[in-house]
């Protein structure tokens, strides 16, 4: 080994390990987040029950008390087992994945549960069993440790020489047969790592919480980027952050007993909510504020629409407005008034002097293009998507504020460059001055 | 002129429904053939079984006279769009890149040469600018590009395309049309199914005829009668389907077979 582990106290150990946990369910939860399987890690986590028993059976018939490696052996086994019973119910039944999963899971677990039981007599020790099901860093041995860091080596370098066809089977699976790729040993290789990994995190976080390592920090970086490499290596640090953290936060509690899963599921859970809310393109807050901002514009250019129409359209550079006239246009209050002028004046739409209000040139050419695109949608959902001229009033409202001008150009060449709307309005023709969002 | 694809007696059964029987067919070079036919009557199913991805039930495939595994680098497949997830984590660059991944095999490295040749490739169809973006913020029209991207990239004698033509623009589907002329003039094949019968005619060489089974194929101005179009979209070959349907459940094959 590159480090004496035996110089760790037990603290250090059960940190270790977390973190090693955490990065192994980061880079395979991006995966099974991606390929939408994320009901295979609970399945495969309960399913392993019977082979951690028969690993404590073998180990002490083999005269060594827990060896982590034969019960490694046998969990994967029996995971792996577990995962060719669904695919066999599949294929040979109507029933479908997630009745196929239910049935595994809870029948392998059953089974699980009662060999624990019934195979106590041939069991040195059953110390550490109940860990499995509940999940308990603190006492990790010094075996476990090793094997874990064996293990988590040997995922990484097996994940970053398959990264690319993984990825490829990921989101194209037809296309990477065509390939001629071998689709069927690259699963095989998948879901076995898959199962690994599940069964080292199993005794540190439990049956039941192990899913929750391999799919929030996987999660929460899928809300963060969108490029499959990012994803992995955020997923790594959350899923490492997470197992620290929650074993830190576990460790700080000196009179109870407070169980490592819980806590290293909720640091996860804690890190998902604030790329939840957060999260720059895909998070609640970003999309929220976006909408706020469109709902702000579409006020904006409505008052500058209503402005430029009472204006009369051709000499309006010229005329201005005092606020109280722009409010009673409105019907706005004097206040809303005020805020919808001053907010015009910042977007330069308008220039101010004294308590008199005018439109500068881009203002007006914005102004023109909103009236343009209005009438411009009309003409196009009467004459091309054949609407009752009277239902289109209210679609063209809310398409004037949004239409770019590529998409003006076509259908002004779709219509034959028509010079009215449907109610016989002219249709502006603004000069293009500079761009609008 | 040399044969691109032949198949004789192709015979597949899908979810243990009989969907194509008997395919006899001879695919020239330098063609561009449309498959059509009504819905369920097996036109995907023929290229994905051609393609190796649907398993034969019977009868055999060659591609330029040799079995497909030899000739694999030589054939390109382009999807329908719904088959894959448009918001999994990959940029419309890493899609082009996949093109090369078939020449590059599963463990060297995607270099500077693959990246000219993706980027060359979304230039032609009009998709360089987009490159960075992620693919799920594309219009069905542009996610189309992508996939003729990557499957230019992949630089094939003999392309299977499945409804390239369904959901695009009017822009994007004479862009394909033009782009799938290009590769005839270079002397590629190219096999299309296609769903619009008042386009087929104007668009392809040569047609497939398919209904469950071949109902006719040649060339366009030969095929595209009413005679043989009544024959194809005149009703599924219902007593056929259901008994070929029956005798799979029960297996009559291995019954068959066990008999002495």
């Amino acid at each position: 080994m590159m480090f004496d582990l035996i110089a760790l106290t037990l603290i250090q150990k059960a940190l270790l390990a977390a973190t090693l946990l955490g990065v192994m369910c980061g880079v395979l939860g991006t995966f099974v987040v991606v390929r939408r399987i994320s009901l295979v890690g609970d399945a495969v986590s309960h399913s392993i029950l019977p082979g951690i028993v028969l690993g404590f059976v073998v180990s002490s018939a083999l005269g060594m008390n827990r060896n982590p490696w034969v019960i490694f052996t046998f969990a994967t086994l029996v995971g792996l087992l577990s995962m060719l019973t669904v695919r066999q119910i599949l294929a040979t039944t109507r029933l479908k994945n997630d009745a196929a999963l239910g049935i595994v899971l809870s029948g392998f677990f059953g089974i699980g549960l009662f060999l624990k039981r019934s195979l106590r007599p041939y069991m040195e020790s059953a110390g550490g069993l109940n860990d499995f099901l509940f999940g308990n860093l603190a006492t990790i041995a010094e075996a476990d440790l090793k094997a874990i860091f064996i293990v988590a080596i040997l995922i990484v370098i097996t994940v970053s020489l398959l990264l690319r066809p993984f990825i490829l089977i990921s989101f194209d699976v037809l296309f990477a047969k065509t390939l001629g790729y071998p689709v069927k040993l690259l699963n095989l290789v998948f879901y076995s790592l898959l199962t690994v990994t599940i069964v080292v995190s199993v005794q540190a976080v439990g049956v039941v919480l192990v899913s929750a390592m391999l799919i929030i920090p996987a999660s929460s970086a899928f809300l963060l980027t969108d490029r499959k490499y990012h994803m992995m290596w955020i997923a790594m640090g959350f899923g490492a952050f997470s197992g620290l953290g929650g074993c830190l936060i576990a460790n700080s509690f000196d009179d109870v007993n407070v169980p490592n899963g819980a806590t290293m599921t909720l640091t996860a859970a804690g890190i998902f909510l604030i790329s939840y809310f957060y999260a720059p393109n895909h998070g609640i807050l970003a999309k929220w504020s976006k909408q706020r901002k469109l709902e702000r514009v579409v006020r904006n250019e409505n008052a500058l629409k209503q402005l430029y129409k009472s204006l009369g359209d051709d000499a309006a550079l010229e005329k201005s407005v005092t606020l109280s006239e722009f409010a009673s246009m409105n019907r706005f209050s004097e206040k809303e008034a005020l805020s919808r002028l001053q907010s015009l004046v910042k977007h330069e739409y308008l220039t101010v002097s004294g308590k008199l209000y005018k439109l500068t040139s881009s203002g007006l050419t914005r102004a023109m293009q909103l009236v343009r695109n209005h009438r411009l949608w009309e003409l196009y959902l009467t004459n091309q998507a054949d609407y009752p001229s009277d239902h289109v009033h209210d679609d063209a409202e809310l398409i004037e504020h949004v239409l770019d001008e590529a998409t003006v150009k076509q259908i002004e060449a779709e219509l034959g460059f028509p010079s009215e709307d449907p109610h016989g309005q002219p249709i502006p023709k603004p000069q293009p001055s500079r761009e609008h969002a | 002129m040399s044969t691109a694809l032949e198949t004789h007696d192709l015979t597949v059964t899908y979810d243990k429904k009989p969907v194509l029987y008997g395919i006899d067919l001879e695919i020239p070079q330098g063609q561009l053939v449309g498959i059509i036919g009504p819905n369920g009557a097996g036109k995907s199913t023929f290229i994905k079984s051609v393609m190796g991805v649907l398993p034969v039930t019977g009868g055999w495939v060659k591609v330029f006279g040799e079995p497909l595994a030899k000739n694999i680098t030589r054939v390109g497949y382009v999807p329908q769009r719904g088959s894959v997830d448009w918001d999994f984590p990959v940029t419309v660059m890493d899609v082009a890149l996949q093109g090369t991944y078939g020449k590059l095999g599963m463990f060297r490295r995607v270099g500077k040469k693959e990246r000219k040749i993706a980027s060359e490739a979304l230039d032609k169809v009009g998709m360089l600018d987009y490159a960075k973006r992620q693919i799920g913020n594309l219009s069905g029209g542009q996610q189309q590009r992508v996939f003729l991207a990557r499957a230019i990239a992949q630089d094939c004698d003999l392309y299977f395309m499945d409804e390239p033509f369904v959901g695009v623009d009017a822009a994007t589907e004479s862009a394909i049309i033009t782009l799938l002329q290009e590769m005839r003039a270079k002397g590629k094949t190219v096999v299309v199914v296609h769903h619009d019968l008042q386009t087929a005619p104007e668009y392809f060489d040569m047609l497939m005829l398919l209904n469950m089974r071949l109902v006719a194929f040649g060339p366009t101005s030969e095929v595209f009668t009413k005679e043989i179009l009544q024959k194809t979209y005149g009703g599924k070959l219902t007593i056929l389907s259901e008994i070929a349907t029956e005798a799979a459940k029960n297996d009559l094959t291995k019954t068959h077979s066990k008999t002495p």
